[in-house]
């Protein structure tokens, strides 16, 4: 694959050096002569002086051919801008974008960004879910089918417990995957019967999400005080 | 009409006060505080510290209730965001912002974004002073377009030009 990369920081230099190693053709941009110098010093001619964001700098280096085309500047809005001049200007649909601010994730994916990463929702989500906090964690967004994957531990006082999944009645946007209950996991039929500290994994869309919600715990204000060990 | 306006230089400054001697309420919001001091003092735009581009700083400037909004950062990428965030994110109806490069205008024109060129517009306006430095012709285009362009040859040396 011909994969055009925008920004020279460690990211960006990282995945370069390994999508190397994985033998595709890379080409990496930075802004800043000093960094391409030290850039160029390791990684060969794959480094090239430009802004990524300007057509005529994207032109030059070919993006009408590339396969994808990776924005993992510090600034939300130069990738944004980089993602939207490849899909606009080039067509490229596959666009990547590194989204520092969590709350512009959602604007990128409006504006027809095709995958979005947010390392702090990342490393967020990775935290909650380290958390007994009886709550829901989101563990993995895929945006481009509008569904996410959360992981609930169901907690002493759920109206769930001792109900079969088919009792709890939940809509089609909610699937329950797989329950990890002790040591074992168990694919959910629809007579299996909900314990105290199963672990659900469920497949859901935003509104299935809030129903599992209800469904599984009780009113929020009353757990407000679960102290963390 | 509620005007939002976000990064308060020199163009900001002036925004706010032609749009406020209009009758419209005004609020500006800069990163730098400071940014403020180039308001005159009169004006009761509301100043708002904080990023154009964060959501909740627009929620707190009253995006939800703006008619309109303008992004004059000294950052192309900067004003494209913020104006997508008001159009897409809070369906601001009207919605202008600066962008300097003229290639990326004419990209986000094609995207349904509003913006102003002064790269370009200065260009043309500096070409029809020097094409007629009298003011000779009320509209320079549209003579420029026909063909009648003072050739730069005009005024000779040892003249000068008046505007």
């Amino acid at each position: 694959m011909y994969i055009i990369i925008g920004g020279g920081g460690q990211v960006g230099y990282y995945l370069t050096r390994e999508l190397m190693r994985q033998d595709h053709e890379v080409l990496l941009l930075d802004k800043d002569a000093n960094r391409v110098a030290e850039l160029t010093a390791e990684l060969g001619a794959v480094v090239k002086r430009g802004d990524a964001c300007e057509a005529r700098t994207l032109e030059a280096v070919g993006c009408v051919r590339a396969d994808m085309v990776i924005a993992v500047t510090g600034d939300d809005e130069d990738n944004l801008v980089i993602c939207q001049v490849a899909k606009e200007r080039f067509g490229r649909e596959k666009t990547i974008a590194r989204v520092n601010n969590p709350a512009n994730e959602k604007l990128f994916q409006k504006l027809g960004i095709y995958i979005t990463v947010s390392p702090t929702n990342n490393i967020l989500h990775l935290i909650e879910a380290q958390i007994p906090h009886h709550k829901l964690v989101p563990l993995i967004t895929l945006s481009r089918v509008g569904l996410g994957l959360v992981e609930v531990t169901i907690p002493a006082n759920s109206p769930a417990i001792n109900k079969t999944i088919q009792a709890l009645e939940l809509p089609a946007t909610v699937n329950i995957a797989l329950i990890a209950r002790g040591e074992t996991n168990i694919t959910p039929q629809g007579d299996t019967v909900i314990q105290n500290e199963d672990r659900l994994f469920a497949l859901t869309t935003e509104n299935g999400d809030q129903v599992l919600r209800e469904r599984i715990l009780v009113d929020d204000s009353v757990t407000a005080t679960d102290t963390v060990e | 009409m509620n005007v939002i306006i976000v990064g308060c230089g020199r163009v900001g400054a002036e925004l706010a006060k032609i749009l406020e001697k209009d009758g419209h309420v005004v609020t500006i919001i800069d990163k730098n505080g400071d940014a403020f001091g180039r308001l005159d003092e009169g004006l009761t735009a509301a100043r708002v510290v904080g990023d154009g581009t964060d959501q909740e700083t627009l929620v707190r400037a009253g995006i939800n209730d703006a008619d309109a909004f303008v992004a004059v950062t000294n950052g192309d990428n900067r004003n494209i965001m913020a104006a997508q965030i008001a159009q897409t994110m809070f369906e601001v109806p009207n919605v202008v912002c600066r962008i300097y490069d003229p290639l990326r205008q004419k990209t986000y024109k094609a995207l349904g974004l509003r913006s102003i060129s002064p790269t370009i517009v200065g260009a043309k306006l500096i070409r029809n002073d020097l094409y007629f430095p009298d003011g000779q012709v009320s509209s320079p285009d549209r003579a420029i377009a026909a063909g009648d362009a003072v050739p730069l040859a005009n005024p000779k040396r040892g003249q000068v030009a008046k505007s």
